[in-house]
């Protein structure tokens, strides 16, 4: 909260609520959730499967509109962008990390790196540079020419984080990066993203549903229940729930 | 993102599932090729056709007589109009024949020389009628597929043999290239008429002997024997047989019309540069005094003709071609239900509808130019071995091979440009709900 006030809302949610009408009923994936956070800061969302995280960290990437409320990114509301506003948005201000890396197959790491600046029409001649410099970061500058299943789980996973950070995004977000890692492999990444944190100054939102990580890693735990925020804890606070958790 | 990272990546997600891509590929190729030989046959019956009819010699000429002449057999000149008052009767002569060949688009003004008279080979005599040959005859392909060589010259002692004369002459007609025959001819020698005599009015004429080569054996007469003398076996260049003078249907008249020292042309023929300078022409040659017969440009009905027969062959070729297009359709749509969570992936790192759509276009596009380069190639392998079988089905009958397929660059450039275009078209269902897709859908299920 200190660096929030110091450098401002990097990520703001008013009454924000996803809600998917399935036939008769109404389910309510995100619900009336509001939250803040600063600039520069390491926010944990926790909560059990289908509590609702990875539908309101999509509304945060401008991937998902919300059925109500608002959502806003430096000052600027998402509800009021067009898609290919949108689109410019998620591709200069987000990077986005997931579960099972989502590395495309058929690329090697240093096309995978070069998408987001293919599609940010970054200019061709300081692309090398930009992915060089990005893979460098990740420890991975001797696999430019592998490929994805050529390469373990915590590399593909660091690749994913080289890929999210090339075109130089304010904001992290991360959904369960360690999900698919052995607790080791998953120590390495958490220390990655930290430490971009820390060094770069990247917001970092980042979903688990490990306590623990969250204590260790984040400077701000927010619990999810049945798309409802039902808790706003610092590391290591014994009101952090834990109940629900798997 | 920029039209050459679209590329790029297009080719690569093509690569990728190569075997899909490349059968759907063949199958635009395929397409475009029934397309291509279609109308490829339809150009080259066409260009076979007028190439026919332009070798006749017969549309891009106009047949100059003397007024005179005409009038013996139509009775008394109808008078002009108001602006072409009635003209003189002209005679057909050498100064005649200087004005002729200087109006615009006359490539060459020639007379009909043809004479009978003997030939000699081999000790024998053959009595036959011979024909001089402008040079003009050696460009406008009257002599395609002729067996040795044109003239190699307006003055050259060579004869070229009507192809039945040659078997006449010969059981192994093509071994008569090269030999000699020799020509007797009668020369006629101008005098004044001072002696009274009056079988001798104008000249006298004294037997000759020419020996010539023979070079060349030909199968049909240029000009299909236009000009009413019956059909000639030996030819000769124009300038010798003019030369040798011989004895022709018009000195009889002449002699007749007591007009022997100066000798006229019982008719010209008037070369034009093409059939539709005749028109001009024509008026030209009337205008001066002289009756003229021309042939209107009936090609003009043959290309309309040729138009619809193309017509029809296109959208025969077009139907396999469209069969082709639902193959793209079918083999984008399955990608995109393979590549849903790279679509997802492609959104979350900051595509626009608008990316993901360019770059199903751009896969379509590149099958369809792919399919079209390879398809114009197959279609004009296709139209090479329709000719190939036509030919030797003609050489059998003993005809003479013929072109009957040609893939001009219009068809060529044209058929890649719609295999494109109908790619495209293609195209634009799936691009359009691949562009549309959830990304929060294609990402969720792992
Ligand atoms: N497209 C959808 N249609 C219906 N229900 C959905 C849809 N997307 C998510 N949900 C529901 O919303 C809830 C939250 O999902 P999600 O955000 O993925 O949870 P988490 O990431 O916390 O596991 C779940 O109950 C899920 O079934
Ligand atoms: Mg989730």
């Amino acid at each position: 909260m200190v660096r929030g006030e110091e450098n401002g809302t990097a990520i703001r949610a008013e009454g924000v609520s996803r809600h998917y009408q399935m036939g008769g009923s109404v389910i309510r994936a995100v619900d009336d959730v509001s939250l803040s956070i600063a600039t520069g800061e390491f926010v944990a969302l926790l909560g059990s499967s289908g509590s609702g995280k990875s539908t309101l960290l999509n509304l945060i990437a401008g991937l998902d509109r919300p059925t109500g409320g608002s959502v806003f990114v430096q000052n600027r509301n998402l509800s009021v962008l067009d898609t290919h506003e949108l689109a410019q948005y998620r591709s200069a201000t987000v990077g986005m990390v997931f579960q099972s890396f989502n590395l495309l197959p058929r690329m090697t790491l240093e096309e995978n790196v070069e998408l987001p600046l293919r599609l940010a029409e970054f200019p061709r001649n300081e692309r090398k540079a930009r992915v060089d410099e990005a893979l460098k970061h990740v420890h991975l500058e001797r696999r430019l020419n592998h490929r994805p299943n050529e390469l373990s789980g915590g590399e593909q996973q660091r690749a994913a984080i080289a890929r999210a950070l090339v075109n130089r995004p304010s904001i992290l977000l991360a959904d369960e990066p360690t999900g698919n890692l052995d607790s080791s492999t998953g120590e390495e990444v958490m220390h990655l993203l930290k430490s971009f944190n820390e060094s770069l100054g990247v917001t970092v939102v980042m979903i688990t549903h490990e306590r623990s990580l969250a204590n260790r890693f984040a400077q701000r735990i927010l619990t999810l229940a049945d798309g409802k925020l039902i808790a706003e804890t610092m590391p290591d606070d014994p009101r952090t729930p834990a109940g629900v958790l798997r | 993102m920029k039209i050459g990272d679209l590329t790029e990546l297009a080719l690569r997600n093509l690569r990728e599932a190569l075997l899909r891509n490349s059968l759907t590929t063949l199958g635009v190729c395929v397409g475009v090729a029934s397309l291509v030989a279609m109308l490829s046959l339809g150009v080259g019956l066409q260009q076979f056709a007028s190439k026919r009819l332009e070798n006749s010699g017969l549309f891009n000429a106009v047949f100059v007589y003397s007024q005179s002449d005409m009038q013996e057999f139509r009775g008394p000149r109808r008078t002009g109009s108001a602006a072409t008052p009635p003209l003189e009767s002209r005679p057909l002569d050498e100064s005649a024949r200087r004005d002729l060949s200087r109006l615009p688009n006359v490539t060459e003004v020639y007379p009909q020389v043809r004479f009978m008279t003997e030939v000699r080979f081999a000790d024998n005599p053959y009595p036959t009628s011979v024909a001089g040959v402008p040079d003009s005859a050696r460009s406008d392909g009257a002599f395609d597929g002729m067996q040795g060589r044109f003239f190699s010259g307006p003055n050259a002692n060579e004869a070229i043999l009507q192809s039945d004369f040659a078997k006449e002459l010969s059981n192994s007609p093509s071994s008569l290239i090269g030999k000699d025959l020799v020509l007797r001819y009668a020369e006629r020698q101008s005098f004044s008429s001072t002696n009274g005599s009056s079988a001798d009015v104008g000249f006298s004429v004294v037997p000759h002997e020419k020996q010539l080569r023979i070079i060349g054996i030909v199968d049909t007469e240029p000009e299909g024997g236009f000009g009413g003398f019956g059909r000639s076996r030996v030819f000769i260049p124009l300038a010798l047989a003019e030369h040798l003078s011989a004895t022709d249907v018009s000195d009889l008249r002449e002699l007749v019309n007591g007009n022997g020292a100066n000798r006229a042309y019982s008719s010209l023929t008037v070369r034009l540069k093409s059939a539709t300078d005749v028109q001009n022409a024509e008026n030209a040659i009337k205008n001066m005094g002289f009756a003229t017969f021309s042939l209107l440009d009936t090609t003009k009905n043959l290309r309309l003709f040729f138009t619809v027969i193309d017509l029809l062959l296109g959208i025969f070729g077009s139907l396999a071609l469209a069969v082709a297009t639902l193959g793209i359709v079918n083999t984008l749509v399955m990608a995109i239900l393979e590549r849903r969570r790279e679509i997802g992936v492609f959104k979350a790192l900051g595509a626009d509808d608008r990316d993901v759509r360019q770059l199903f276009f751009a896969e379509a596009g590149v099958m369809g130019l792919i399919g079209g380069i390879g398809g114009v190639f197959l279609g004009w392998l296709i139209g090479r071995a329709l000719t190939l079988g036509t030919n030797i089905y003609l050489a059998r009958q003993s005809f003479p091979p013929v072109k009957i397929s040609a893939v001009p660059l219009w068809l060529a450039v044209g058929a890649i440009a719609f295999a494109v275009g109908v790619s495209l078209i293609a195209g634009l269902y799936p691009a359009t709900r691949a562009a549309r897709l959830n990304p929060v859908e294609a990402l969720r299920y792992e």
